[in-house]
C-alpha cells in the first residue's frame, strides 16, 4: 500500500489505552457475565430464574407480590414505562422548542436555561425533583392545591401511585436540553429557503412543522430516541437520591436493583445477573450507534 | 436597513408574538426549580417552610446555610470539593493523553483488526457502569485499592477511554495532513510528529474532551458509591446525597450543598461554553 514500513508504531500508540480498557471495562464485563451463570462452581441459569421471579419490593424485576399498593410492577417494567413516557415527551418538546426558538428573541438565553439540566450533577437533579414535589416547600403540590386537586397536592415522592411519575416528569425537565440541542443543530442545517418557500405558498406553522421540518430532521430524531433510550435504561442517580426506589419499590429501576443486590444484600451473583440483563437491553441501541459510527467514520 | 425592517416586522406578527410568549414561558418554568433552590439556600429554613420561598415580602437573606454546609461536621462540603478535585483532575488528564495516542493511530495508521477494534470501542460507550463493578470491586479489594483515590482514578480513566478515543479520532480525521506528510518526508518519527505537530493543532479538541470528561467525573455518583465507602473519602455528590436525614429534611442545608456541587460544572460550562457544546455534539451527533 505504499507504506514505508509495517511498523510497530500503531501498536505502541494504542497499547496504553487498550490496557486500561481491558482491565477496567472488557475484563470485568466478561467476569460479570461469568459470575451471573456461576453458582457454587457450576454453570447454570438458576440465578437468572431466582432474580427474575423475585417479588420483594426492593428487588422485584417484573411483578410485586399481590396485595401491595397498585401498580404492582417491578423495576424492569418501571424502566419500560419510563421510556414509554419520557422518549415521546422529550422528542416532541425538544423539536417543538427548537422550531419556535427560530422566531424567539433571545433564543440563545432560552436554550442555555434549558440546557442547565444537562450540566448539573444528576444527584442535584434528583434532589431538586424531590424538592419540587415536596408539599411543604415544592411548587407542584402547591399549584395542584390552588387548582383544588387534593389528590395531587401532596409530597409525590412519598406515594406509590405518584413517585415514579414525579421522577419521569423530573427527567423530562433534566433531559430536554439534550433533544433541544440536537434538534437545534439539525434545524440549523435546513436551508431557510425551504421554510420560506412554504411560507410564501401560504403554509402555517402546523403544516411547516409536521410536513417539512419533521421529515427533514429524521436522522436527529433517531439519535434523540436512541440516546434517550440508553439514558432511561441506565437511570440511577436521580432515583437513588429522590426515592431510593420507594415507597414500597414503586419507583425502583434496574440499575438500582443491581446496586441493592450488591451493596445491601451482598449477593454478588444476583447483582451480576441484573447487570447482564441491563446490559442486554442496552446492546440493541448501542449496536445501532456503533454501526452508524463505523459507517460515518470512514 | 431592509433586513432590520423585515426582522422587526417578523417580531410584530401575531403568531410570532405568541411563539415568544410560549418560549419564554417554558424557559421560566424550566428555571423555576433553580430559583426555588437558590431562594431556599439563602433564607432561614424556618421562614421558608412557614411562608414559602416564593414569598419574598420581608424575607431575611443569610449565608448561614452555606457556612453550615461548607463546614458540616459529618458531610463537610469543603472536604468534598477537595476530594472531587483530587479525583476529577487526574481522571481527566490520564485518559485524555492515553486516548489521544490511540485515537491518532485509529485516524492515521492502518493495522490489523482496526475496524473491529473501533467498532468495539463504540459499542463499549453504550455499556452501563453496572456491568463492571462487581468483579472490579472484588479485584480492587484484594489489591487494597478500594477506598483509595488511585483506585477510583483508575476506574474513571478506564471508563472514559472509549468515548475519548471515539471523539478524538473524529477530531483528528478533520485535521489537514499536509504538514504531517511533509514532516514524515523530512524523516521525523511518528511520535515526534504526534506531539510536535498534531497535539498543538488539536488543542481545541483536547479542551472539548477535557471539559466534558472533567464535568462528568465531577458529577459521577455510582462508581463513588461502590469504590469510596469511607465517609472521609466521599466526593461532593456523595455528601449532598447523604445530607437528607432519615426523618427531618433540612432543605436549606441541602440547597446550599447542591449550589456548591453544581457551581463547578456550571462555571466550566459558562466559561468554556463553545468547547462544552462542541464536545457534547461530538459525543452524540457525529456518532
Amino acid at each position: 500500500m505504499g507504506r514505508r514500513r509495517t511498523s510497530l508504531t500503531p501498536i505502541l500508540f494504542i497499547i496504553p489505552a487498550f490496557l486500561f480498557i481491558l482491565t477496567i471495562v472488557i475484563g470485568p464485563s466478561l467476569a460479570t457475565v461469568y459470575m451471573s451463570f456461576s453458582v457454587e462452581g457450576k454453570l447454570t441459569l438458576e440465578k437468572y430464574f431466582e432474580v427474575v421471579t423475585e417479588t420483594s419490593p426492593k428487588k422485584a424485576l417484573v411483578l410485586l407480590p399481590e396485595g401491595l399498593e397498585p401498580p404492582p410492577w417491578g423495576a424492569l417494567v418501571h424502566n419500560i414505562v419510563w421510556m414509554a413516557i419520557h422518549i415521546p415527551l422529550v422528542t416532541l418538546l425538544g423539536l417543538f422548542l427548537a422550531y419556535i426558538l427560530r422566531y424567539t428573541i433571545g433564543s440563545s438565553i432560552v436554550k442555555a436555561i434549558i440546557f442547565i439540566g444537562m450540566v448539573i450533577p444528576m444527584v442535584v437533579g434528583g434532589l431538586i425533583i424531590r424538592f419540587m414535589f415536596d408539599k411543604d416547600v415544592g411548587v407542584v403540590p402547591i399549584v395542584f392545591d390552588v387548582l383544588g386537586l387534593e389528590s395531587l397536592a401532596k409530597t409525590w415522592t412519598s406515594y406509590p401511585q405518584l413517585s415514579l411519575l414525579a421522577l419521569i416528569l423530573g427527567s423530562v425537565w433534566l433531559w430536554t436540553g439534550f433533544s433541544l440541542t440536537v434538534y437545534s443543530a439539525a434545524l440549523h442545517a435546513i436551508p431557510a429557503s425551504y421554510i420560506e418557500a412554504a411560507r410564501i405558498d401560504g403554509a402555517g406553522h402546523w403544516h411547516i412543522f409536521w410536513k417539512i421540518v419533521f421529515p427533514l430532521v429524521k436522522p436527529a430524531t433517531i439519535i434523540v430516541v436512541i440516546m434517550t433510550m440508553l439514558w432511561d435504561l441506565k437511570i440511577f442517580d436521580i432515583v437513588y437520591v429522590a426515592t431510593l426506589g420507594g415507597p414500597g419499590g414503586s419507583s425502583n429501576v434496574l440499575a438500582l436493583v443491581m446496586y441493592l443486590y450488591m451493596a445491601r444484600a451482598i449477593d454478588y451473583n444476583a447483582a451480576a445477573v441484573v447487570a447482564v440483563i441491563l446490559t442486554l437491553l442496552t446492546i440493541p441501541p448501542g449496536l445501532w450507534l456503533a454501526l452508524r459510527g463505523v459507517r460515518s467514520g470512514r | 436597513m431592509a433586513v432590520r425592517g423585515s426582522r422587526l416586522r417578523l417580531y410584530l406578527r401575531p403568531d410570532v408574538v405568541l411563539i415568544n410568549v410560549i418560549a419564554w414561558g417554558i424557559a421560566l418554568v424550566w428555571l423555576l426549580p433553580f430559583i426555588g433552590l437558590f431562594m431556599v439556600s439563602v433564607r432561614p429554613y424556618g421562614e421558608v417552610i412557614v411562608r414559602g420561598w416564593w414569598n419574598i415580602a420581608g424575607a431575611t437573606f443569610t449565608m448561614d446555610n452555606y457556612i453550615k454546609a461548607w463546614g458540616h461536621e459529618s458531610y463537610s462540603i469543603a472536604q468534598g470539593y477537595m476530594n472531587s478535585l483530587i479525583v476529577a483532575l487526574p481522571s481527566t488528564v490520564i485518559p485524555i493523553i492515553t486516548a489521544s495516542l490511540a485515537a491518532y493511530a485509529f485516524s492515521r495508521f492502518s493495522f490489523p483488526l482496526k475496524s473491529y477494534l473501533f467498532l468495539t470501542i463504540i459499542l463499549l460507550m453504550a455499556l452501563p457502569q453496572q456491568i463492571v463493578v462487581v468483579p472490579l470491586f472484588l479485584a480492587m479489594r484484594s489489591l487494597g485499592l478500594v477506598n483509595t483515590f488511585p483506585g477510583i482514578i483508575l476506574v474513571h480513566s478506564g471508563w472514559g477511554m472509549a468515548w475519548i478515543i471515539f471523539f478524538m479520532k473524529n477530531f483528528f480525521d478533520l485535521l489537514p495532513r499536509e504538514v504531517e506528510e511533509a514532516a514524515k518526508v523530512d524523516g521525523a518519527s511518528d511520535f515526534k510528529i504526534f506531539y510536535k505537530i498534531v497535539l498543538p493543532l488539536s488543542l481545541p479538541g483536547i479542551l472539548s474532551a477535557s471539559v466534558l470528561q472533567f464535568t462528568w467525573v465531577w458529577s459521577s455518583f455510582f462508581f463513588e458509591l461502590i469504590f469510596l465507602v469511607d465517609p472521609s473519602k466521599w466526593v461532593i455528590t456523595q455528601r449532598i446525597a447523604s445530607m437528607k436525614g432519615e426523618y427531618l429534611v433540612d432543605w436549606g442545608l441541602i440547597a446550599a450543598g447542591s449550589v456548591f456541587a453544581m457551581a463547578v460544572p456550571l462555571l466550566v460550562y459558562v466559561l468554556l461554553q463553545k468547547y462544552y457544546i462542541r464536545g457534547f455534539m461530538g459525543w452524540t451527533v457525529k456518532g
